[in-house]
């Protein structure tokens, strides 16, 4: 299902991906953060992904879906790390740890979903459009906070995106992922 | 006690046939079923007691442990065919029955020994009819949890992997689903103890008075089964759901769907 890639991201570094739907950018993500088995070798800093334990694996490179998903029933009980980033900057108020998951908008659960994830402080983030249910005003938010992230932690981040001029504003590069475009079987991550 | 004739059974056929030909007018469409069940039940209940009279008249290990494992296996075919989205291939039949043969087995040979004390210990009189009592019940316990817990990964996916995403382990992040689906089958078994004696009358103790037995005895051999049957159905349940749930994650601990049934 996925052609053959091969791309390296350096720490402090944004990847931006972009492609036809179906062209494997969500599966690539998935592949890296090892949640489907796949042929090709994944690499932290040097170390193959199979000589971490999974758990930990994941916890380093956190992919963030497009949906997000809640089993408890208020988003603050999801949080067991403490906030890495103010409720604030993600245009979010405090009380909304508080009320029920089913009554948040889309928008809202993706931000929190966010910084879930950024809690986890990881070394590398892989985000499938991240930004796909918020307006722009909220889309800069989510934009600067991980600027932010990934100058505090010199994290390496992946960003899946439809948006040109998104990617045109966060990116440090930019790979358009058409099928059969890479050739090797291997991601380099460094943080 | 009253023997029962042939005649006696051809009487109270002909409910079941009444019932048949109501079901029929009214086109409930399970007509067809009921008679199979109702001729299956007659032909296999006439086996089996052909079957025991000839195991009790030869007292062999061998024999019992074959009628065991018979009994074993059909249980084992009955437990995979009532979920919904088992495993595929053979771990759909394997998991159920393994998980039974520790449960039931286990849980017979030990009332055999430490309980009833008979010489030899596997008299098919007891052995057998035991054996049933637990297969029957650990089977609908197991099959009841098999299929929550297999049913809940499928519908639930998108849940458990996130929390595989952020770095939970593969057992933290199906917890849930696996109490539910523990909890599930235990329910019917917990409801029978509740209910017995107060609600409902037990079969086994309601056979053996009809038998003739004194209503005290029958209700101490009842108690005991029904004791047996929860410590049973609770132990198989658990051995099933333990192994079931561990086989939804591969070695580096992904949630695996493409390894339940399509449907």
């Amino acid at each position: 299902m996925l052609g053959p890639v091969n791309l390296s991201v350096n720490a402090g570094e944004c990847l931006c991906i972009t492609g036809p739907s179906g062209g494997g950018k969500s599966l690539l993500l998935r592949a890296i953060a090892d949640l489907d088995p796949h042929a090709g070798e994944v690499l932290l800093d040097g170390i193959p992904a199979q000589d971490v334990e999974p758990e930990q694996w994941r916890r380093q490179v956190g992919l963030l879906p497009p949906e997000s998903s809640w089993w408890l029933p208020q988003p603050g009980d999801h949080f067991h790390n403490g906030m890495p980033v103010s409720l604030e900057q993600l245009g979010l108020a405090d009380s909304i740890l508080q009320q029920p998951v089913s009554r948040l908008s889309s928008g809202e659960r993706q931000r929190l979903a966010l910084l879930r994830l950024l809690a986890n402080q990881p070394g590398v983030l892989l985000l499938d459009e991240p930004t796909a249910n918020l307006d722009p005003d909220n889309t800069q938010r989510v934009e600067r906070v991980i600027a932010d992230y990934l100058d505090r932690y010199r994290a390496a981040v992946i960003w899946v995106s439809h948006d040109r001029s998104q990617v045109q504003r966060v990116a440090s590069r930019h790979l358009e992922l058409d099928h059969g475009a890479f050739r090797d079987q291997a991601v380099e991550l460094h943080t | 006690m009253i023997t029962l004739s042939q005649f006696d059974l051809l009487i109270a056929s002909t409910l079941v046939l009444l019932l048949a030909l109501i079901s029929m007018r009214m086109r409930t469409g399970i007509t067809g079923q009921l008679v199979i069940a109702a001729i299956r039940t007659a032909l296999q209940l006439t086996l089996i007691g052909l079957v025991l009279k000839t195991l009790f008249a030869n007292v062999q290990l061998g024999w019992v442990a074959l009628l065991s494992l018979f009994m074993l296996l059909i249980a084992g075919r009955e437990v995979m065919v009532r979920q919904e989205r088992r495993f595929r291939g053979w771990w759909g039949y394997a998991v159920g029955t393994f998980s039974m043969f520790l449960s039931s087995f286990a849980v017979t040979i030990f009332a055999l020994i430490a309980i009833l004390g008979n010489d030899p210990w596997y008299a098919p009189q007891y052995a057998i009819p035991l054996l049933g009592m637990m297969l029957g019940n650990t089977m609908s316990g197991i099959a009841i949890a098999m299929d929550r817990l297999t049913h809940a990964a499928w519908e639930q996916r998108n849940q458990i992997e996130a929390r595989l995403m952020l770095g939970e382990r593969w057992d933290t992040a199906i917890s849930e689903y696996r109490r539910q689906a523990v909890r599930s089958g235990l329910i019917p078994i917990i409801n029978a103890m509740a209910a017995a004696g107060v609600v409902s009358l037990p079969g086994m103790m309601t056979g053996q008075i009809l038998a003739g037995a004194a209503p005290v005895e029958a209700v101490k051999y009842q108690i005991l089964i029904m004791f047996l049957v929860s410590a049973g159905t609770g132990l198989g349940t658990l051995a099933a759901v333990s192994i079931g749930a561990r086989h939804l994650f591969d070695k580096r601990q992904r949630l695996c769907l493409d390894r339940l049934r399509e449907r």
